[in-house]
């Protein structure tokens, strides 16, 4: 069996695992990074895409706002190129408590959140589909942050900066301990089924909602993570370009994030005892849907693209009765089990929120170094990630003027989000992968209004003519592909989305018969 | 508002059953017009004429196929218009195709067997009735397979293709050829029409000929010429001295619009009107009768007057059926009432992709005559009928043929319309 010596093993590749690896990284350590799929496939990939001011949190987690209000200035510097600065609104709607909004405006005062309010009239100006009757308006510094793009850039920059082995689809199968000792873990490549053993001076458990179960493997009791799942719908188009948030106490469906080129209504929050639960309940989309035309009056109208389920890993110490997860706190936890179990060379981070996660990271390095016995200072709060090196943030229009450019010399595999065969071809060979949902987050490959309808077969068939991959595995990826695609879409397929899907289903069962292939 | 045009039939949609039935009526004499938003199936669908693919296992003869599938499945279309209204459409189509504006272009086959065609993906694909240009693919013959493609047509990827054939057994290889070095994308449709030159396929049968070996058969994707498939396709036969067939891939179908051309041009030919572009906003009713339809067309309205109509609008892809986000599901046109609907609360679609989904069979709610409920002069052809999976089963067109032409007759011997005609 094949066995890698690091300093520091990360498990989990969400926006915590990948920002301990590049923070570790920069400090100088040597750093293996595992996920058990792909890198942000997990809670980080299947938020809203907030970046949050942390206005949110004003009135009923201060903690948790002055956090995200800090780690929002410095994240707009350091992944500029991830973020697109839309701003952010929290509006007054005829559904919500009117005396909320001086609570609110106290609470940005009190927590240094910057706020502004604004005459609603000015703000219906600027975002015409908003619900006319709103009474009050606020401008806060939220913004819109790509997780994908995130991680995908602080697992390149840790492997720039120190050599950090990414390894994704590498499951922990175990946790080594010697004595009161954690050394490393054994892992598994999920689609090899090859095992490595990884010895490491530190373990960091970063895996979120899937904390316990990581912890577990160490032999460490009483890790308790609830996780609370909440779905979310993405609309296909933006109907606002500026985050919205309805101005109330935080509950289900209250806010609605522009993001590339769709706009994302979030959120419910329902305790499961599963982390792996991706359950979406009718109730749930229903209810998502009134709540969209509170905000946006005939959002019905507009086509739902996809619907997702993301898991909150909420840390609870105390074993007491909890009602709703909404109540936990939203801030994280760093649980350092040399002090916590008398355990060495294992720490654990877990709760927060995606806003947070180079917080989250520096607390977790900070640990890790006190373990070693090392001073080594952080400087991710100044260190800009690969691709923002020149601090401006990401726009709309990015991929269209870059597509300009080219026009006349590059085929398009993806007219949705104008992926180029170039491009593609150049993931293909770099991923080594061949699940085409992998390109699907890194690419947003298949991501668009017809959701692969006609790039999905133009991929197959350019990944099947690179590296001589056989038809068998070819088809294997694209009814993968399909199956995983149907998951997102089936419990909110109305109007034209309806239309477009049975549109992709004539393509794909009926023109290209796919499901008849020679098995 | 009184009715500025007035038709024996109006036929609302323009795909395959909606150009039948419109055809079928002008031949016998009916003043017909077709009113369209757009272009139906034809562009999206690969141009064959399938009847029943799928039973679900693949079927080798429809003909023999189809009576213990239909007695099986009472609420499916083959049983309310019954077997025998199938050969008869299927005749007629033939017969349109071969008198269509495509010279000596024809269709091969029949409810006796299945051909089992390549798919653009490889898979093995069964239909009864398909074009003679793509006939040679047949993947029941052994004769090796050589897929053509060129790089700059993304919508067909050969080696992948063939990769496929070969492990449905039959020995086959790719190659591409450089078509148009000077352009990123090409479709099918823009090669198509360099097709009809002669000119253009002389110089690609001469890039070709020499990469072709052995005795194999060639497969190009579904390109081989738009107004001249026959000139084009034994062009290339001829040249290459071997066969040669078209493998149907993704939308826009060239196969699929030479359909529409020939089954237009014989609405054409027959007198009858066609009005693309044509959207019915409203139905003006006397009773039970739809007496006219209201079509806004470059945003004026006309009134259509009728004293029969033919719905062939499709079903959810095509439009004719819309389910809301109040998961309601609506016929879109007329507002007829549905049938097949999964009721309130009940899933309405499976999580498993390829399993089953229970809103498909949704379709306007019909009597054994085809007539729509709650009319008296709606008769109801094509995918807006309920009971059928098309594309599981293989049976899209062999529906929308059969249903159209009888839905004609159907029309023609009610009484008010005899003496018309």
């Amino acid at each position: 069996m094949a066995v890698l010596s690091t300093d520091v093993l990360v498990i989990g590749g969400g926006a915590t695992g990948a920002g301990v690896a590049w923070d570790a990284a920069l400090r100088g350590l040597h750093v293996v990074l595992a996920d058990r799929a792909d890198l942000c496939e997990g809670t980080s990939g299947r938020f809203h895409g907030l970046l949050h001011s942390g206005g949110r949190y004003v009135v009923k987690d201060p903690r948790a706002a002055e956090e995200c209000i800090a780690e929002n200035r410095i994240l707009r510097e350091v992944a500029a190129d991830c973020i697109e600065d839309t701003g952010g609104l929290f509006v007054t709607t005829p559904a919500d408590d009117p005396a909320y909004a001086d609570r609110f405006a106290e609470g940005c005062r009190a927590t240094g959140v910057d706020c502004e309010e604004v005459e609603p009239a000015e703000v219906l100006r600027e975002e015409p589909r908003l619900h006319p009757g709103i009474s009050r308006a606020f401008r806060v510094p939220d913004a819109n942050i790509d997780a994908w793009k995130t991680v995908w850039a602080l697992a390149r920059g840790a492997n720039e900066r120190s050599g950090a082995r990414i390894l994704p689809y590498h499951a922990a199968l175990d946790v080594h301990r010697r004595g009161d000792q954690v050394t490393g873990a054994r892992l598994r490549d999920v689609r090899t089924g090859e095992e490595l053993d990884v010895e490491a001076r530190v373990t960091v458990n970063a895996t979120g909602a899937w904390a316990g179960k990581v912890a577990d493997l160490a032999g460490i009791e009483g890790v308790q993570v609830l996780p609370g799942r909440g779905i979310m719908i993405a609309m296909n188009h933006r109907l606002v370009n500026t985050v919205v948030n309805r101005c109330q106490m935080p509950t289900d469906g209250d806010i609605l994030v522009p993001i590339r080129t769709v706009s994302v209504m979030g959120t419910t929050d329902v305790h499961t005892d599963d982390p792996d639960d991706q359950t979406v309940a009718q109730d749930e989309v229903d209810a998502m849907l009134e709540d969209g035309e509170k905000l946006v009056p005939g959002f019905r109208q507009a086509r739902a693209l996809r619907v997702w389920t993301g898991v909150r890993p909420l840390f609870q110490d105390a074993k007491e009765d909890v009602a709703s997860t909404r109540d936990v706190t939203r801030a994280h936890t760093l649980l350092d089990h040399a002090e916590r179990d008398g355990v060495g060379g294992f720490v654990t981070i877990t709760g927060g929120k995606l806003t947070t996660f180079r917080l989250m990271a520096e607390e977790t390095v900070d640990a890790v170094c006190r373990q070693l016995g090392e001073n080594r200072p952080c400087t991710t709060a100044t260190e800009r990630l690969p691709g923002s090196e020149g601090g401006e943030h990401y726009h709309l229009g990015e991929r269209l003027a870059r597509r300009e450019d080219t026009l006349r010399k590059e085929q398009v595999v993806c007219e949705c989000e104008l992926v180029t065969r170039s491009a593609l071809e150049e993931s293909f060979r770099q991923r080594g992968t061949d699940n085409l949902d992998d390109f699907r987050r890194s690419l947003r490959l298949g991501m668009g209004p017809c959701q692969g309808g006609f790039c999905i077969y133009r991929a197959t068939g350019i990944m099947h003519g690179i590296d001589g991959m056989t038809a068998e595995q070819a088809n294997e990826a694209l009814l993968h592909f399909l199956t995983e695609r149907w998951k997102g879409v089936w419990p909110i397929l109305y109007g034209d989305q309806l239309r477009q899907a049975r549109l992709d289903d004539w393509i794909f069962q009926g023109v290209l018969d796919v499901g008849h292939l020679e098995q | 508002m009184r009715p500025s045009l007035h038709y024996d039939v109006v036929v609302i949609g323009a795909g395959v059953a909606g150009l039948t039935a419109g055809a079928r009526l002008a031949e016998s004499g009916a003043r017909v017009c077709v009113v369209a938003k757009g272009v139906g199936s034809t562009h999206l669908a690969p141009g064959t004429v399938d009847v029943l693919g799928y039973d679900p296992n693949r079927v080798e003869s429809p003909g023999e196929a189809l009576p213990a599938f239909v007695a099986a499945r009472r609420d499916h279309p083959y049983a309310l218009l019954g077997v025998d209204a199938i050969a008869p459409a299927l005749d007629w189509f033939a017969e349109r195709i071969e008198r269509g504006p495509q010279p000596d272009y024809r269709y091969v086959g029949g409810l006796e067997r299945n051909h089992v065609l390549p798919t653009g993906v490889g898979a093995p694909r069964p239909s009864a009735l398909v074009p003679e240009t793509m006939a040679e693919g047949d993947l029941g013959a052994d004769r090796p397979v050589c897929v053509v493609g060129t790089r700059a047509l993304r919508d067909f990827h050969p080696s992948l293709c063939a990769e496929n054939i070969a492990r449905h057994g039959v020995e086959a290889r790719a190659i591409e050829l450089k078509l148009d070095a000077d352009r990123p994308d090409v479709n099918a449709l823009g090669l198509a029409r360099r097709f009809d030159d002669p000119v253009f396929r002389r110089d690609f049968a001469a890039r070709l000929a020499p990469l072709v070996e052995g005795d194999e058969r060639v497969g190009l994707p579904a390109m081989l010429g738009l107004r001249d498939p026959h000139g084009a396709w034994s062009d290339l036969k001829e040249r290459l001295g071997r066969p040669v067939f078209e493998i149907p891939t993704l939308p826009p179908s060239v196969p699929g619009m030479r359909m529409f051309e020939a089954l237009r041009a014989a609405l054409r030919a027959a007198g009858g009107r066609l009005v693309m572009g044509g959207r019915v906003v409203a139905a003006e009713r006397d009773g039970a009768q739809v007496t006219a339809v209201r079509v806004d067309t470059a945003g004026r309205e006309t009134v259509f007057g009728a004293r029969a109509l033919v719905l062939a609008t499709g079903g959810f892809a095509s439009g004719g059926l819309a389910l809301g986000s109040d998961w309601v599901v609506r016929e879109t046109v007329l507002d007829l009432p549905v049938r097949g609907a999964p009721p309130a609360g009940s899933q309405r679609f499976g999580a498993e992709y390829f399993g089953e989904q229970p809103m498909a069979r949704v379709g306007v709610a019909v009597e054994a005559t085809q007539r729509a409920e709650g009319t008296d002069n709606v008769l109801v052809a094509g995918a807006a009928l309920p009971g059928a999976e098309p594309w599981r089963e293989g049976s899209g067109e062999g529906i929308s043929l059969a249903s159209g032409h009888r839905a004609a007759e159907l029309v023609l011997a009610s009484e008010g319309l005899a003496a018309a005609a």
